[in-house]
């Protein structure tokens, strides 16, 4: 067994009495990288030479008695939309292919504080526009538990790096579910906090009103970590919440006597597979048994809400994206007589076809005569859509429900219409239109895949969705299960 | 009924800057048209005197002092431009 297979908790009492070094943490990253990452090509960009060296410093630390805080010395890997000083940083696009930050997203600077160690830069739908991965401008990610499978997306990177056992723990960013999804699919545990929680400053912007970085583990516990590293306000989002970080390792051990679960009969109902409904019910079974009691409830406007997400996400990301132009960074075309066409083909060339059909979308849903009719409509959708949940949420203390409507797909199976792809996020994405937390949890498998199970609660209730999803966890044996490679 | 002309597109992809063949005016409009159908349900929700919601906290202008800040010296701001010329940004000409 590699030694990255061991929690957070173990391996930082281990370096800390001094029975493991951060160099082999270090190295045996990189060796299990190469072992199966022909497979798996999670990867996009390995930090090796920087990682050893400062693998080798962390241990000087270590040795001459120096603070080991939690997550020191922890391999790390980034998804490659969290810009990373002097570390390519690409969005998986061609556009950014030749692009080097000159500085640190906030959360790789509250990374550096407890001193991981980024391993490297995870592959993910180019711009986090997919839930596949197959939008890569540069690589397919496969799925650890089948290589003919998707990883989910966009973070299907950070999702199947952690399953593959490559690193420790992965951040992803989630729009419409891209943390969540592709845990659901590669069996491990990832999740979007509160629209506000973490700062998203050097997040390579697709919708601003949505995006948010979170974590992804192998346990609950490992995500609580992580997520104590990087929550809290910075000035340079000011769209970061002023709100106290709480602890949330006390979350972890509470148990769930009382609970009040709403599963949203939108949750279990049509056009969800019966083998992930089972593993659903199961669930509650194993919570039920803790003394949480569980009814059925609705989100009635949940079927509204892919609609009204990809005309405001399409709309945010029209402008987001307006900035890759060719002038200040990126790959530009060199044959363009004048700036307009230099534009266009910079822009033409550099962008795949997704993220082309979407600026198409967003600039179509927000140009003259047609703002009323769509972006308009979608963000009133959007209010209802969080009254749903604020009705649920004055009788329930979380809601529970699957992640995902089936298990992962195969590598090209949904890649001709864009419609059956988008209905991948069904369950995902009111939630990130709501701007309130959810995890997703391995409980199970059906058809040898893994299957999530997702837990949301209230805006900054993180702690009540750890103390759930702890308890789950440590009741059923699905989070010990790992991907033959 | 088609929501989307090739009109549409052509004029949507000029406001985007992106250059289209007559190829792609051909897939996107079919694939936009699709999309903004399906989009269109949500004209069954009666949405009069709801608020829309541009975002979820309820935060509004925030100020800070307007103090110099330490910030990118012009070598890394120019860092990863294409092309540069005497410490600024070079692009093709604007005009003929």
């Amino acid at each position: 067994m590699s030694i990255l297979e061991e929690s957070v908790a173990s391996l930082h009492t281990k370096l800390k009495n001094q029975e493991v070094t951060v160099a082999e943490l270090v190295k045996a990253s990189f060796a299990r990288i190469r072992e199966v990452d022909t497979d798996v090509k999670a990867f996009l960009t390995l930090n090796e030479d920087r990682a050893l060296e400062q693998a080798e410093k962390l241990d000087k630390q270590i040795q001459n008695g120096g603070e080991v805080p939690f997550l020191f010395g922890m391999p790390a890997g980034i998804k490659d939309n969290i810009i990373t000083e002097d570390l390519r940083t690409t969005c998986a696009s061609q556009l950014l292919a030749n692009f080097d930050p000159v500085h640190n997203a906030t959360v790789m600077d509250k990374l550096g504080e407890a001193e991981t160690v980024t391993i490297g830069k995870l592959n993910m739908d180019e711009f986090a526009m997919g839930s596949s991965t197959e939008n890569s401008g540069v690589q397919e990610t496969r799925n650890p538990w089948n290589t003919e499978y998707v990883p989910g997306g966009s973070s299907g990177g950070s999702a199947a790096s952690v399953a593959a056992g490559e690193v420790l723990f992965s951040l992803g960013s989630d729009t419409g579910g891209s943390i969540r999804q592709p845990a659901s699919y590669c069996g491990v545990v990832g999740l979007k906090p509160t629209y506000g929680r973490v700062s998203r400053y050097g997040l390579v912007a697709f919708a601003s009103s949505l995006d948010q970085i979170g974590p992804l583990t192998r346990s609950v516990e490992d995500n609580a970590y992580v997520l104590q590293q990087i929550a809290g306000h910075s000035e340079n989002d000011s769209t970061s919440a002023d709100v106290q970080v709480p602890d949330y390792l006390e979350a972890l051990g509470k148990d769930v006597k009382g609970l009040k679960i709403g599963v949203p009969s939108e949750y279990i109902g049509e056009g969800v597979d019966e083998g992930v409904k089972q593993r659903v019910l199961e669930a509650l079974k194993v919570l039920e048994e803790q003394g949480a009691v569980w009814e059925e409830v609705s989100l009635p406007h949940s079927k509204y809400a892919v609609a009204a997400y990809y005309l405001i996400a399409s709309s945010e990301a029209s402008a987001n994206l307006a900035r890759f132009d060719g002038v200040r960074y990126g790959v530009r075309d060199e044959n363009a007589k004048d700036l307009v066409e230099m534009y266009k083909e910079t822009r033409s060339k550099g962008f795949g076809e997704e993220v082309k059909r979407r600026i198409m979308l967003g600039t179509f849903a927000l140009s003259a005569g047609y703002y009323d009719a769509y972006y308009k409509k979608a963000q009133q959708v959007r209010t209802l859509i969080r009254r749903d949940f604020e009705k649920v949420f004055a009788d329930y203390d979380v809601i529970v429900g699957p992640t995902a409507p089936t298990t992962a797909f195969k590598l090209g199976e949904q890649l001709d219409d864009p419609l059956t792809m988008y209905a991948n996020d069904i369950l995902t994405i009111p939630v990130n239109l709501a701007g309130i937390p959810a995890i997703s949890v391995p409980c199970g498998f059906s058809d040898n895949l893994p299957v999530g199970l997702q837990i949301i609660a209230k805006p900054f209730a993180e702690e009540t969705i750890y103390t759930v999803a702890h308890a789950f966890e440590q009741a059923t044996e699905h989070h010990k299960a790992r991907p033959e490679l | 009924m088609a929501h989307i002309s090739k009109e549409d597109v052509e004029h949507v992809a000029h406001l985007a800057r992106l250059s289209v063949s007559d190829e792609d005016v051909e897939k996107l409009t079919e694939e936009l048209d699709a999309i903004i159908g399906f989009a269109e349900q949500l004209d069954e929700l009666d949405t009069t005197d709801v608020e829309p919601t541009s975002h979820v906290l309820d935060i509004h202008n925030v100020l800070r002092e307007d103090t110099i800040q330490p910030s990118l010296d012009r070598e890394e701001a120019l860092k990863n431009a294409p092309d540069q010329k005497d410490g600024l940004v070079k692009v093709p000409s604007v005009l003929e």
